[in-house]
């Protein structure tokens, strides 16, 4: 999960990084009294989970309580890249002289750790990788060694930090290691990292993605999980289902993640046929696949007002086909009347014989059976599209 | 011969006792394997269908002469299972527990790099079989028959769903390495392997969105693989920032996209299929 900078920087404190006083508000009077409360020049910050915020008019200064109210009453709703802002961050406004880049990242390449740290910061540092790569210095993290305060001093000098403050850059890159450690995080980024007039080194802006696979030991991460954004979502998670809401027509339910995505994918090509019909999510019933689940995801999938038809896709592993044939009969059984949508059902491996011969003998007149998921894929389409046209 | 895993493989399953473990441990045997020993710490002199049970990896190894573990405990106590297995010097490991946190993968598998005498396969895999040979994890056994083409793949469905598209021909070994964003084996060396087995002819690489994996396997099956290669990607449709199901699927910015993986792989001479489907018509093709 990505986190909000209001989150990252609540992290950041909670392991001693140097950060700016300010907090986090829902509507405009709560902006104004943490702008009092800070008793100077304020910056109000959207809190989007996307990039380029600055540009679209999502951060402003503020030199007063005023001004504040203002600023934050425009911002609050605002629209950026298609995410609504529910939350400003308002924080002091830091005088600036110099800004750098420091960051942690799960190194996928080299199953390893990454540390990446600049001087040339304030940045997208995609472009100072592609137009400046040596002022970009990546040094790799040994995940048993982690930093070490030596470590930490290699990176600064590595990134050519003035030497005034290796110390202080230093001690800061320990705690962000830190926070990738105890916070089970894959991504720690601080940009920009920035030094004051007065020779402070200061965490102005934060990024952090935490771990989902670590909830179990990492209980207070759950209350960073602000999923109000879509209820199908939501509703599907409640029910610890595997699904993510996409833009399209026909509802995916099949078995293993790498079978559903290749799933929409062929969804999606057969749909070229027919006026751009799209999948309309991903659904992972997992390797279990009993009625229930098949019963729960119909019911999630059947209810997303933008389905035409649904494409159950199962390749029987260790799900046993005759079990997963009589889970759909169950789950239109339990559904009753609510099903009004075609539903188009491929199932392959495991007693698929008994399977099929199960869904034909029930001869539902909402369910189909094809024989090839590439078939199946183009008929689904074919009953998206003419419901969709209808 | 296949790869890595042989008719001399001797398996034991650390969380034998457990439900999944006990479930698989019996399919697997079912298949054919030679499942010789069972690890849960606190339950030796216990027994699953007259399997015996040892408190730790090594005592185990040294009465059954086991040399393939595959692990079935609960993420929490995965690393510590790892680890106990590579202190072990088991040469091979498959670990089929998923959801286990990626700074913990990250450790053990430094952990059995600083070692050296440890493969790990997955984690969040279903493990390898060899037909007709040896079976280690939870790949059914009866889809396919022996045969040569290889397989590597980072889906376990994808991988059922391609064994059977190709059943007429058969396989030497079927990999599954795993969604995680950090696995013990990758593409590269199950490739490696493969060109180096006179058993395999043909190899399929099946791969999905997220990370460079994909294209730095096109990078080395240019400069090392002769064997005919056949590719397959999945998600194609996946938006950015969207994780798929697998921990590791997820589209960041321009990298990681179904696409690019394509390009680098069709860059490699490796001839890549629209859908499962099409990608088995490819390598029968070839192999016709």
């Amino acid at each position: 999960m990505d986190l909000y900078e209001y989150q990252a920087k609540e992290l950041f404190g909670k392991h001693g990084l140097p950060i700016t006083a300010g907090d986090v508000a829902l509507d405009v009077d709560a902006a104004v009294a943490i702008a009092t409360s800070i008793n100077g020049p304020v910056v109000v910050k959207a809190q989007v989970k996307v990039g380029g915020r600055g540009k679209a008019g999502g951060v402003k200064l503020a030199k007063n309580p005023t001004e504040t109210r203002e600023i934050a009453g425009a911002i609050l709703g605002m629209d950026i890249k298609g995410h609504t802002v529910h939350k400003v961050l308002v924080a002091h406004a830091a005088d600036i002289t110099e800004e750098y880049y420091v960051a942690f990242l799960l190194d996928r390449a080299n199953r390893s750790f990454l540390a990446m740290a600049s001087v040339e910061g304030g940045v997208e540092i995609e472009e100072v990788a592609v137009n400046n790569p040596e002022a970009l210095a990546k040094i790799r993290v040994d995940a048993l060694e982690g930093v070490t305060p030596e470590k930490a001093r290699e990176i600064a000098a590595a990134a050519k930090f003035d030497e005034a403050i290796q110390g202080q850059v230093a001690d800061i890159l320990v705690k962000m290691w830190e926070v990738m450690v105890a916070e089970d995080a894959t991504l720690v980024e601080v940009n920009p990292l920035v030094l004051t007039p007065t020779g402070e080194v200061l965490a102005l802006d934060g990024k952090v993605t935490i771990d989902d696979n670590a909830g179990f030991r990492q209980p207070d991460h759950a209350g960073f999980d602000d999923s109000d954004a879509d209820n199908i979502e939501t509703r599907a998670k409640a029910l610890d289902l595997n699904y993510v809401k996409l833009q399209g027509d026909v509802g995916i339910i099949g078995n293993g993640a790498g079978l559903v995505m290749s799933t929409l994918d062929v969804v999606a090509y057969a749909g070229e046929e027919f006026g751009g019909i799209k999948p309309a999510n991903f659904l992972d019933i997992g390797g279990g696949a009993s009625a229930e689940v098949m019963a729960n995801g119909l019911d999630i999938v059947l209810n997303d007002p933008e389905v035409q038809a649904v494409f159950v896709n199962i390749f029987g592993g260790i799900t046993a086909c005759d079990a997963v044939a009589n889970g759909i009969l169950q789950a239109v059984d339990q559904l009753g009347d609510s099903v009004t949508k075609p539903i188009v059902a491929r199932i392959d491996g495991n007693n698929a014989v008994e399977g099929r011969a199960i869904l034909n003998k029930a001869n539902h007149k909402f369910i189909e059976l094809v024989d090839t998921m590439d078939a199946a894929a183009r008929r689904v389409a074919e009953l998206a599209a003419a419901r969709k046209g209808a | 011969m296949a790869i890595w895993l042989n008719e001399d493989s001797k398996i034991l399953v650390q969380g034998m006792t457990g439900s999944e473990g006990t479930k698989h441990t019996r399919r697997m045997v079912a298949s054919g394997a030679k499942v010789v020993a069972g690890v849960t710490p606190g339950k030796a002199g216990a027994d699953v269908d007259g399997i015996p049970v040892f408190n730790d990896v090594a005592s185990a190894m040294a009465a059954t002469g086991a040399n393939v573990s595959v692990v079935f405990v609960p993420p929490k106590f995965a690393k510590a299972a790892v680890e106990e297995a590579v202190d072990a010097k088991i040469p091979l490991c498959v670990v089929i527990t998923e959801g286990i946190p990626v700074h913990d993968t990250a450790q053990f598998y430094q952990y059995a790099v600083n070692a050296g005498t440890t493969r790990i396969i997955g984690p969040n895999c279903p493990g390898i079989i060899s037909p007709g040979v040896s079976n280690a994890g939870i790949i059914p056994s009866d889809i396919t028959k022996p045969g040569r083409i290889g397989l590597v793949s980072k889906s376990g469905t994808l991988t059922y769903q391609m064994m059977y598209e190709l059943r007429d021909f058969g396989f030497s070994t079927c990999v599954g390495i795993g969604g995680d964003p950090i696995i013990g084996t990758t593409h590269i060396d199950a490739l490696e392997a493969f060109q180096n087995d006179p058993d395999t002819d043909a190899i399929v690489m099946i791969g999905e969105i997220g990370g460079d994996a994909e294209e730095r396997a096109a990078a080395y099956i240019k400069d090392h693989v002769t064997k005919p290669v056949v590719g397959y990607v999945a998600g194609f449709t996946a938006p950015e920032g969207k994780t798929m199901g697998h921990a590791g699927a997820i589209v960041s910015g321009s990298s990681g996209t179904a696409a690019a993986k394509q390009e680098a792989l069709e860059a490699a001479g490796v001839k890549v299929g629209r859908t499962p489907s099409a990608t088995a018509e490819l390598m029968r093709k070839i192999l016709s």
